[in-house]
């Protein structure tokens, strides 16, 4: 493309470009509707990010060929809805930040991800509940969001449902089955549920962002989705002679960018290019 | 390649059978699982598919050591599904080889315990982010080599998993040209990470043909039978005067000082790869080869309470449901 | 116990309404998982609207050793093709 006359007028072309998608202007003030609707964008994006790293950790691992393409798919699919949302979120913010600059320049305190998503993988029965109980949230959250008062959210939400329609069936299906399969099965996936449903409740828990987005018809108030997720974990534990933790006692932080120690490890591994190479393109 | 060293077994059976069996062949006809076979037909090609398999398998763990450190959201998608691509063609291939009558299960235990092999080049390392444009660029480059005219082999199901691997693959040769040529034109670390990324995996890359078949008895036996349909050398040359034109391109160089164009023979001069270091690779000496067999061995020793529970769980359904019938 | 799940052949129809049409083989414990393993495996490019699996051990197939007696006798049936018949060109395009 030939150079516009302002390029060749302006001494600092890159300068200027940079001014105009925003890089320098001050970041959004805590509180005001862009910096709500911004939060709320990155907590899907970094739900689906952190989740489709821990599940890309297991290509070449999986139990069984079928099974690690299986886990592939999933966490392309995740990959690919973090763009999405990062990316519609780096345009709310409109300081010229892009989906690979929130996900790979941000730190530990700006991720907004629930505690679950970041759990190690565990054994598969962990990595396989940890996906379920976030797919039982997922989705119901997900089909509200194809309600937002925000097209470009609804249309997210719609690309995204689909794709989360299999996730959900296929995880569910699995819990069943190793709960209701071997002895060994069944104790690993009763021991996975306990050791992750103190991670569950996080995202029906509200703060004041959620309730204001929720206000503006922007998103789902959290608590909204509770019942479906209780419908569908207790249909499933039921199927699968799985026994529901009594206590619904819930970990959280993680929303408002507290996290456990497992995050700093995650984060050094997966933006270690981008941070010690600042200046390279990729 | 991916299936180095097969040695093809002797056959000893009633010539008339064989001869009307390479009369099928030479006339260009597939032979399917339930057609009569010479034995040693049947165990070189259980070799030569299981070690292909077995080296999609492994292979998927050096560019997988990659997968959480891309520097994108979109290399970490093109790598991820890169590497699941390699699952799937262990995948096609283990199923070519169990026509044969051997199992998915035997074979795999059969690559743990060492009795089978997989390709050498999956025994180094990948160091920086340019291995991977590395890998992409060579070894995927190598195996397509190989792969193209594999898609005429005369054993149906190898052939036809070979045609739709083949047109997997046609994007991550280029995927690893493309991210090397970002690394190649970027800042001066970036250059140097490529550089020496080419410097290590040059050797291996060409060590992937195998040693020089002039003289092999094997070879032969595998050529008429067309399970081989070239040599490793006429590979290997095809495989450098390829890459050598790319690598200029990119600015590299490649780390050959005897490298030059023969104008006689229309290809270039180069040197060999160090055998030694080959046979040694192969004799599990490689950088990488004991963590390669741990990493593919806990995997399936770790998996086995998952397969177990849903193989116990598609039983139980299946006598409720007679139970209920 | 340790025992290996059954191979299953799959057949996926594509985009275009033509018939299923033999892809490849996998490995899955019942017929419900064959089907979301063949999802996973062989539709990864878009390449089918829907999948047909079979187990493998059901499939009966022809003998080769009778190829001659099943295929040859239609080879002389020339009047069968359409190419057998000579329209004149006047007549235009049947």
């Amino acid at each position: 493309m030939a150079p516009s006359l302002s390029d060749v007028m302006t001494p600092d072309a890159a300068a200027l470009a940079a001014a105009q998608k925003g890089e320098g202007r001050a970041p959004l003030k805590a509180g005001s509707p862009e910096h709500d609707l911004f939060t709320g964008l990155t907590r899907l994006g970094d739900n689906c990010l952190i989740l489709g790293h821990r599940v890309s950790e297991w290509c070449g691992h999986a139990p069984v060929l079928e099974e690690d393409i299986a886990l592939a798919n999933m966490a392309l699919d995740l990959i690919g809805q973090t763009q999405l949302w990062l990316g519609l979120a780096g345009e709310v913010e409109g300081r010229g930040r892009d989906a690979d600059a929130l996900a790979f320049r941000r730190d530990g305190w700006d991720f907004h991800n629930i505690l679950l998503v970041e759990r190690p993988n565990g054994d598969f029965g962990q990595t396989l509940m940890r996906q379920f109980l976030f797919d039982a949230w997922h989705a119901p959250m997900l089909k509200a969001l194809e309600g937002s008062s925000d097209d470009r959210i609804a249309a997210i939400a719609q690309k995204a449902g689909k794709e989360v329609a299999y996730h959900i069936e296929r995880s569910a299906d699995l819990v069943i089955r190793l709960g209701d399969g071997t002895e060994e099965s069944h104790a690993r996936m009763q021991a996975a549920l306990e050791a992750l449903w103190g991670y569950a409740g996080e995202a029906f828990i509200a703060d004041a962002v959620d309730t204001r987005l929720a206000e503006a018809g922007l998103m789902p108030a959290p608590e909204s989705l509770r019942a479906t997720f209780d419908e569908t974990v207790n249909a499933v534990f039921a199927e699968a002679a799985l026994t529901r933790p009594e206590s619904d006692f819930a970990h959280k932080g993680g929303k408002q960018g507290r996290h456990s120690e497992h995050m700093g490890h995650l984060l050094t591994d997966m933006q270690w290019l981008q941070r010690a190479y600042p200046d390279a393109k990729w | 390649m991916y299936a180095q060293m097969v040695k093809s077994e002797a056959t000893d059976e009633d010539p008339a059978k064989l001869a009307a069996f390479q009369a099928r062949i030479d006339a260009g006809e597939r032979i399917e699982p339930k057609d009569w076979m010479p034995e040693g037909y049947r165990k070189t090609l259980i070799r030569q598919i299981g070690q292909h398999a077995h080296s999609e398998i492994v292979g998927q763990l050096p560019e997988g050591n990659w997968i959480t450190r891309a520097p994108t959201l979109e290399r970490k998608a093109i790598l991820l599904a890169k590497v699941q691509d390699e699952a799937g063609h262990g995948l096609y291939l283990y199923c070519a080889a169990e026509t044969l009558g051997i199992s998915r299960d035997e074979l795999t235990e059969q690559l743990l315990s060492g009795k089978m092999k997989y390709s050498s080049i999956f025994n180094y390392p990948t160091l920086s982010w340019a291995d991977i444009g590395a890998v992409g660029w060579l070894v995927d480059g190598a195996a397509i080599m190989n792969q193209v005219p594999l898609q005429r082999t005369s054993f149906g199901p190898y052939s036809r998993a070979m045609i739709r691997i083949c047109k997997e693959e046609s994007f991550h040769q280029r995927q690893g040209y493309d991210l090397i040529r970002k690394m190649a034109e970027g800042t001066p670390e970036q250059k140097a990470m490529a550089q020496d990324a080419l410097n290590r995996f040059w050797y291996p890359s060409l060590m992937m043909f195998g040693p020089s078949d002039k003289d092999s008895v094997h070879s032969t036996q595998s050529m008429a039978w067309k399970i081989k349909i070239n040599t490793n050398d006429e590979l290997r040359q095809k495989f450098v005067d390829q890459t050598v034109p790319q690598a200029e391109f990119l600015g590299l160089t490649i780390p050959d000082e005897h490298l030059k164009w023969n104008e006689d023979k229309g290809g270039y001069d180069f040197s060999e790869p160090d055998w030694n270091e080959f046979y040694e690779v192969l004799k599990g000496n490689g950088p990488c080869n004991a963590d390669r067999m741990e990493a593919r061995t806990r995997a399936w020793r770790d998996g086995e309470w998952v397969r177990d529970g849903l193989m116990a769980h598609a039983r139980k359904q299946t006598s409720r449901r007679v139970a209920a019938e | 116990m340790s025992s290996e799940w059954p191979l299953w052949e799959v057949f996926i129809r594509g985009q275009h309404g033509l018939n299923h049409r033999h892809v490849g083989s996998l490995h899955a414990p019942d017929a419900e998982l064959a089907i979301r393993h063949a999802r996973d495996v062989y539709t990864r490019r878009n390449e089918g609207v829907s999948i047909w699996v079979v187990p493998s051990a059901q499939i009966t197939a022809s003998a080769p050793s009778e190829k001659g007696p099943l295929f040859e006798p239609a080879n002389d049936k020339v009047y069968r093709h359409p190419t057998f018949y000579d329209i004149p060109d006047e007549v235009g395009h049947m």
